[in-house]
């Protein structure tokens, strides 16, 4: 190497190597990117086949159940191991209702949050604030139960369920939904953990989405001499509406599928008898946490698979129907922003 | 706001539609602030409950022993605590690979045709799949085949969860990569698998591995799936092919039990999953920043 | 084969200057992004071992161009060529050739600094590696002789193991210039090179692509006249994808013969 070099950065010839015979050449077969990419193709393949491997043994599964009951196994209230006699409107009913209570105290939460942050916040707050709220999602579901059960629950019941039952107890309607032992659990002792579960995945994708709205938008806005509500409220929440119903469906999947948070404080009781938010109930979830690995006959766990089946259907039919509606939206605009 | 105008304000006729906005304004954004508190509130009060009932619990039986039978006094948690490492690095293990590499063909070779727009589609909606539904999946192809509870069966339910969020993430971070510098490696002559290998994978490492440590964190506090493949087993063992003893099962048993001392180990349990996934998130964190 | 000058399609052809051999010759090359058409039945020869620039607003097509030589556009299904592009004989865009070995004779350095995600010396290595099995001391000479040939050696040769990313914009320019000496090609190919850098930089690189004429062919794809004017011997001059006019610098600068080079030299468009 060194004696041939001179000093100055250029050299008079820079193709022929320093006296000694051509290296051998190497080539790269071909046969390297065929098996990457045959690789990378099977996993994308193996991705497909556990969707449908998943819903064809669920419902493989399910079949003794389904042959029976066939359809009206979804409005069938009845739940007898003992007389074998199976129906799951008690726990569609119940992950129906906590979803619903759980997304109706969520959303307006979240949005909150997601506005202080994009627009409230401090500069030096913002990290720290949305790293809390990211850590609130992180939390593992089991940990919300316990402390939905033993700790939540309880306070619940002596300074809200307590109370909600003297004011509205005798009211002809509200008072059913009211009704009922005020020990802490239920629909709605559900609802409530389950919206504190899923607030930090809203909060954070309307926190995302928000961010990444052309300040330019916003200047504009602000220019025409808006308030802050109204910048948020008629010019970003409308431009990112796209991603926040995609936020609002994820989170509506989450609570959906959601069992340990729910198992703990839903009561696990299989009978449906009034519209009582504070009556023990049952959610597929945790029908099947809690019966499953004892189910004796054929038609209990089949039936309890059907459960799962249906249950597994929804959250799917929610998120493909949340895509097709976000693919639609973004091609309306032409051009998405996500 | 509109400090600087022609018109004098006060004989403005937007004056009181003014002021209507401007209490508008301060009650949302009054609310958004309380919004926040709640937030905050909870994750406060959770933490501070979990810190307060299973520091109590901590102690040096918790990591030698192994679950106590009912009635009986003292125990620990320790075969519970090596079965879900276990189970969750292995699980990691299986399901990494498996996610990168589908991540890495929707990224580099998918973006036309149908398999990668189907299989994206397909992968969020495994991505949202209740946990529980995994977990009945792997109990008809496997335990119920085999019949019997076993760890293997565990494993393969917690990968199946992995796997989504992997592929999301490792997509994700090879789209952020600029084209340009794959053109680079390109133009070298390099074929495609080493531009995908060497240079796009490597820029991306950083998020990539993020994503993994943040795949872990999800599943080392899941619950649902091991119910009905890995059960849980009473004593020590590090055989996989039979039920395995895993934290989240056991507190789920002995949390809504009578015992108080299975009480105790409970709330020592949730405290030991609670610090193990922050840490994991916060190293996620600190990984992702530095390499970027 | 010499190098003539002629204009595109519509060719007013006067005699050439001093003629010089020719390295690449491009024959009614047609250029479609799906249905547009995006280069049109251009013609000229790229003279060896001399700087030719392509000059011309946006979208004229001068990086289409370019990007046919090392069939860059392969990579995008909806791009494709028709024409001949000879290169020693061998038409490029149909050749039986491995497309990896037509890319190492044909080097590209893109616009804005591309360091790969590796140290300074594997960032050389790397190409390097893909065509050739070199043993340590022998790489080490590649590595430090590309750095060389592209006036870095002495700014890195204390840290050849620190990232390549850690590098200043004008540096890591001068490393991909590096890095694509480093497989010994015939010809390399700039993509408006210095749009990134600071005016310093610049100049380093404008100084290097005039040395490195000595060795290589080079053809550089400029939005900067004046650049063009330093740098090149010979200039381009393209206009919505077609060849307006070719010639020797000087006299395009000087004394252009299409009023349509002369309206955009002297910037009464842009």
């Amino acid at each position: 190497m060194g004696a041939t070099l001179p000093a100055a950065e250029t050299l008079p010839d820079s193709k022929t190597m320093s006296g000694d015979r051509p290296p051998p050449m190497r080539r790269f077969s071909p046969l390297g990117d065929l098996v990457f990419a045959g690789l990378a193709r099977g996993a994308a393949i193996l991705t497909l086949g556990l969707l449908v491997a998943i819903i064809v043994s669920l419902f493989i599964g399910a079949w003794p159940s389904i042959k029976v009951y066939g359809p009206t196994f979804l409005w069938t209230a009845e739940w007898d191991p003992v007389q074998e006699r199976f129906g799951g409107l008690v726990m569609i009913y119940g992950t129906l209702a906590t979803s619903s209570i759980a997304l109706a105290i969520a959303v307006p939460v979240s949005f909150g949050i997601a506005l202080f942050l994009t627009e409230l916040s401090p500069r030096w707050l913002k990290r720290p604030l949305g790293t809390a709220i990211e850590l609130l999602a992180a939390i593992p579901s089991i940990v919300y139960g316990m402390w939905g059960l033993l700790i939540f629950a309880p306070i619940l019941a002596t300074y809200v369920q307590q109370p909600l039952q003297r004011a509205f107890g005798s009211v002809p309607l509200l008072g059913a939904l009211f009704s009922g032992p005020p020990v802490g659990i239920g629909i709605l002792s559900a609802g409530i953990i389950l919206a504190i579960m899923i607030i930090p995945f809203i909060a954070a994708v309307m926190r995302d989405v928000f961010e990444v709205t052309p300040a330019l938008l916003k200047e504009s806005a602000y220019g025409l001499g808006a308030t802050t509500w109204e910048v948020v409220s008629k010019v970003v929440l409308p431009y990112t509406k796209t991603g926040v119903i995609g936020g609002i469906m994820l989170g509506l999947g989450r609570a959906l599928g959601e069992t340990m948070a729910v198992t703990f404080v839903i009561g696990n009781f299989n009978q449906l008898e009034s519209l009582s938010l504070f009556e023990a109930a049952n959610s597929i979830t945790s029908a099947l946490a809690n019966e499953f690995a004892e189910a004796q006959t054929g038609i209990h766990q089949a039936s309890l698979i059907y459960l799962g089946l249906v249950l597994f259907l929804i959250t799917a039919i929610v998120l493909g129907f949340s895509k097709i509606l976000l693919m639609r939206l973004e091609r309306s605009e032409g051009g998405g922003r996500r | 706001m509109s400090a600087a105008m022609a018109a004098p304000m006060t004989e403005d006729r937007r004056l009181p539609l003014h002021r209507r906005r401007k209490r508008v304004n301060a009650v949302a954004l009054s609310l958004s602030l309380a919004a926040m508190a709640f937030g905050l509130f909870w994750l406060i009060w959770i933490l501070f409950e979990t810190i307060w009932m299973g520091v109590s619990g901590l102690s040096l039986q918790l990591f030698t022993e192994s679950t106590p039978a009912p009635n009986v006094e003292g125990g620990g948690l320790a075969n519970a605590i090596v079965g879900s490492l276990l189970m969750v690095f292995a699980a990691t293990a299986v399901g990494t690979p498996i996610g990168i590499f589908a991540g890495i063909y929707l990224a580099e070779y998918g973006q036309r045709g149908w398999l990668g727009a189907v299989t994206r589609f397909i992968n969020d909606i495994l991505l949202s799949a209740p946990s529980i539904v995994i977990g009945l999946f792997i109990y008809a192809v496997v335990v119920a085949r085999v019949r019997s509870f076993s760890g293997y069966a565990g494993v393969l339910a917690l990968a199946l969860i992995v796997i989504p969020v992997v592929v999301r993430t490792t997509e994700n971070m090879l789209r952020l990569i600029p084209t340009a510098l794959r053109e680079a490696a390109f133009a070298l002559g390099a074929p495609k698998w080493i531009v995908i290998r060497s240079v796009t994978l490597r820029a991306a490492m950083a998020g990539v591995v993020t994503g993994v440590l943040l795949a872990l964190a999800r599943i080392a506090g899941e619950t649902a799936p091991l119910l009905f493949t890995a059960l849980s087993n009473q004593f020590f063992s590090w055989n996989l092919a039979e039920p395995m003893a895993n934290l989240p099962v056991t507190i789920f048993k002995f949390a809504m039990s009578p015992f108080a001392n299975w009480q105790e180990l409970a709330w020592a349990g949730v405290f030991l999953i609670t610090m193990g996934v922050l840490v994991l998130n916060i190293l996620a964190r600190v990984v992702f920043r530095r390499r970027n | 084969m010499e190098v003539t000058l002629r204009g595109g399609a519509a060719a007013g052809g006067a005699a050439a200057a001093a003629p010089a051999p020719s390295k690449v010759s491009v024959r009614n090359l047609n250029f479609y992004y799906g249905k547009f058409h995006a280069l049109k039945n251009v013609n000229l020869e790229i003279a060896e071992r001399k700087v030719t620039a392509f000059i011309g607003p946006s979208g004229c097509g001068k990086s289409t161009l370019l990007r046919v030589f090392n069939r860059m556009f392969e990579l995008y299904p909806e791009q494709r060529a028709e024409g001949e592009v000879l290169m020693d004989g061998d038409n490029l865009i149909r050749s039986k050739q491995d497309v990896a070995l037509i890319r190492a004779k044909v080097g590209m350095v893109f616009q804005k600094p591309t360091p790969f995600p590796m140290t300074i010396y594997e960032n050389i290595a790397f190409g390097v590696r893909l065509f050739e099995k070199l043993s340590k001391a022998q790489m080490d000479e590649r590595v430090e002789r590309a750095l060389r040939r592209a006036a870095l050696w002495n700014e890195v040769k204390d840290k050849l193991g620190q990232a390549g990313t850690s590098l200043s914009g004008g540096q890591q320019q001068r490393l991909c210039i590096a890095r694509s000496i480093a497989v010994r090609p015939d010809v390399i190919l700039f993509d408006e090179p210095c749009s990134a850098l600071d005016p310093i930089s610049t100049a380093k690189i404008e100084e290097l692509i005039d040395e490195l004429k000595q060795d290589y062919t080079v053809a550089i794809v400029t939005h900067n006249m004046q650049q063009a004017a330093r740098v090149s011997d010979y200039t381009a001059y393209m206009y919505l994808g077609e060849l307006m006019e070719f010639g020797e610098t000087d006299q395009i600068f000087i004394k252009p013969r299409r009023k349509e080079t002369e309206d955009y030299i002297t910037g009464r468009f842009g």
